[in-house]
C-alpha cells in the first residue's frame, strides 16, 4: 500500500509540476481571489485583521475544489482508467497517493495565500506563523475528504457541478474548525477544542478513503 | 449491451470480434478485461470466474489497449513505462529493450501527448510488452496505423501469440484487419451471431 501511494503521489506530482497548472493558474487564481476579497471588505476594513482567517480559507475553498478537480481529471479519458484499472493497483495505495499528491499542492497554494493574508488582508505575521501546524492539518483533512468526495464524481458528465454540492456539508466542519484556529492563533485564544476536531477529521478521512476508495473506483 | 454470447476462445490465439457500431465489440472486451460487470449468465477468463471471481487479480494478467489515449499525456514515454513497471512490481530495466522492439527508442523523453497517433499506438504495445500479459484486449488497434504500422503489428502479434499469449481484438473490417488468419466472431446488437473459421 505505501510502496503504491508513493508512486502515485509522485506521478502525479510530476504531471501537476509539468503542466504548471498549480503555478500559473491556481495560485494566480488564489491571490486574485484574495485580493479581491480584500476590496470587497472595503479600504476602511481591509486593514482588519479578525478577517483574514475567513477570507483566508474562503479563497482555500475554491482553490481544493479546483485541485480535486484536476487530480481526478488525471484519469478522465476512459482509456487511462481502463489501462490503470488493468494494473490492479490497490485502492488504499492509490488513496493515499493521490491525497499526499493534492496535499502537497494544497500546501503549496496555502502557504502563499498566507503569506497574502499577511500583505493584503495586513493579518499579524506573528499569528499567521502560530497558526501555519493548524493550517497544514486542515488542508490535509481536506486533501483526504476530497480525494474521496472526487472519486464518487470522477467521470460523471456532472462532476464540476456535483463536487461542490457533495463536498461543502463535508468542508464545511473542516473550514470552520480551521478558521476558529488560525482566528485563537491571532488572539492567542485557546486553540486545542479546533485542534482536535481537524485532527479526528483528518483521521475519519483518511480512514474511511482507504476502506471505500476501491469501492468508489468500481462504481 | 451483451446477451446470448456463447464463445470458447483458445490460448495462444488471434481472435477478431467484428460489428458495426454500437454491435457491442467494446463492451465485450471490457467484460473480458474484468473492466464491465457480468449481470447474468456464465464466464471464465484466464480461470477467474467473473461473476465471483477476484478481478483486480484477473485485471493484473489481462492487457488492455483503448483506441482513444491509454496514458498519462504529462508524463514522458519513458515515465509512462517506468510507472507501468513499477505499479506490477517488475524491473524496470527493460523498458529500453521493449521500446526498441517497437521503434520508439527515439521518442524516449518526449511527453506522450506530443507524440503522433501512430506512436502512440506504438507505446500502447510497449505498454503491453512490458506487462508480459497473458490476454492481449485491443480495442480497434488498426485505427491511424498506416501500411508500414499495419506490417509491424502483425508481426508484433504473430510474435506475442507464438510465445503464448491470447489475443483479442475489435475491427469493422477483418479482412483489412489483419494479414494475419484470425478466428472471426461477428457480433450483431450485442448477440454473437457468427464464428470462422
Amino acid at each position: 500500500m505505501i510502496r503504491i501511494a508513493w508512486l502515485v503521489a509522485k506521478k502525479d506530482l510530476r504531471i501537476e509540476a509539468r503542466s504548471r497548472v498549480l503555478l500559473w493558474q491556481v495560485v494566480p487564481f488564489g491571490a486574485m481571489a484574495l485580493l479581491l476579497t480584500g476590496l470587497a471588505l472595503g479600504p476602511a476594513h481591509a486593514g482588519n485583521s479578525s478577517a483574514g482567517p475567513g477570507l483566508f480559507y474562503l479563497v482555500m475553498l475554491f482553490v481544493a475544489l479546483l485541485m480535486i478537480n484536476r487530480s481526478q481529471v488525471l484519469e478522465s479519458t476512459p482509456g487511462t482508467r481502463a489501462s490503470i484499472a488493468t494494473l490492479g493497483l490497490d485502492p488504499a495505495g492509490v488513496f493515499l497517493g493521490k491525497t499526499l499528491a493534492l496535499c502537497v499542492e494544497l500546501w503549496v497554494t496555502g502557504l502563499v495565500l498566507l503569506a497574502g493574508t499577511v500583505l493584503v488582508l495586513h493579518t499579524a505575521l506573528h499569528g499567521a506563523f502560530l497558526a501555519l501546524p493548524s493550517v497544514l492539518v486542515t488542508l490535509g483533512a481536506l486533501a483526504a475528504a476530497g480525494t474521496l468526495y472526487g472519486a464518487m464524481t470522477a467521470g460523471g458528465e456532472g462532476a464540476a457541478t456535483l463536487l461542490p454540492v457533495l463536498c461543502l456539508p463535508a468542508f464545511a466542519p473542516l473550514l470552520i474548525a480551521g478558521e476558529r484556529a488560525f482566528s485563537a492563533a491571532l488572539t492567542h485564544g485557546g486553540l486545542w477544542e479546533w485542534w482536535v476536531i481537524v485532527v479526528v477529521a483528518l483521521v475519519a478521512y483518511v480512514g474511511v478513503g482507504i476502506l471505500l476508495y476501491g469501492v468508489l473506483e468500481e462504481s | 449491451m451483451l446477451s446470448g454470447v456463447d464463445l470458447d476462445l483458445e490460448a495462444a490465439s488471434l481472435n477478431v470480434i467484428t460489428g458495426a457500431n454500437g454491435a457491442g465489440k467494446t463492451s465485450l472486451l471490457r467484460l473480458l478485461a474484468g473492466l464491465l460487470a457480468l449481470s447474468s449468465g456464465e464466464a471464465e477468463v484466464c480461470g477467474v470466474d467473473l461473476t465471483k471471481g477476484d478481478l483486480r487479480q484477473l485485471r493484473r494478467r489481462v492487457g488492455w489497449l483503448g483506441h482513444e489515449g491509454s496514458f498519462y499525456a504529462d508524463l514522458t514515454v519513458r515515465e509512462n513505462l517506468r510507472f507501468c513497471a513499477l505499479a506490477l512490481g517488475r524491473p524496470t530495466d527493460e523498458i529500453d529493450a521493449v521500446l526498441a522492439r517497437v521503434g520508439l527508442s527515439p521518442r524516449v523523453d518526449t511527453i506522450t501527448k506530443k507524440l503522433s497517433a501512430g506512436q502512440r499506438r506504438r507505446l500502447g504495445l510497449a505498454w503491453l510488452l512490458l506487462r508480459r500479459a497473458e490476454l492481449w484486449l485491443l480495442d480497434e488497434p488498426y485505427a491511424s496505423l498506416d501500411d508500414q504500422g499495419r506490417t509491424f503489428f502483425d508481426a508484433l502479434l504473430a510474435d506475442v501469440i507464438n510465445a503464448g499469449a491470447t489475443v483479442v481484438l475489435s475491427a469493422h473490417d477483418p479482412l483489412r484487419a489483419t494479414t494475419l488468419r484470425p478466428r472471426t466472431i461477428g457480433l450483431v446488437g450485442g448477440r454473437v451471431r457468427e464464428v470462422a473459421p
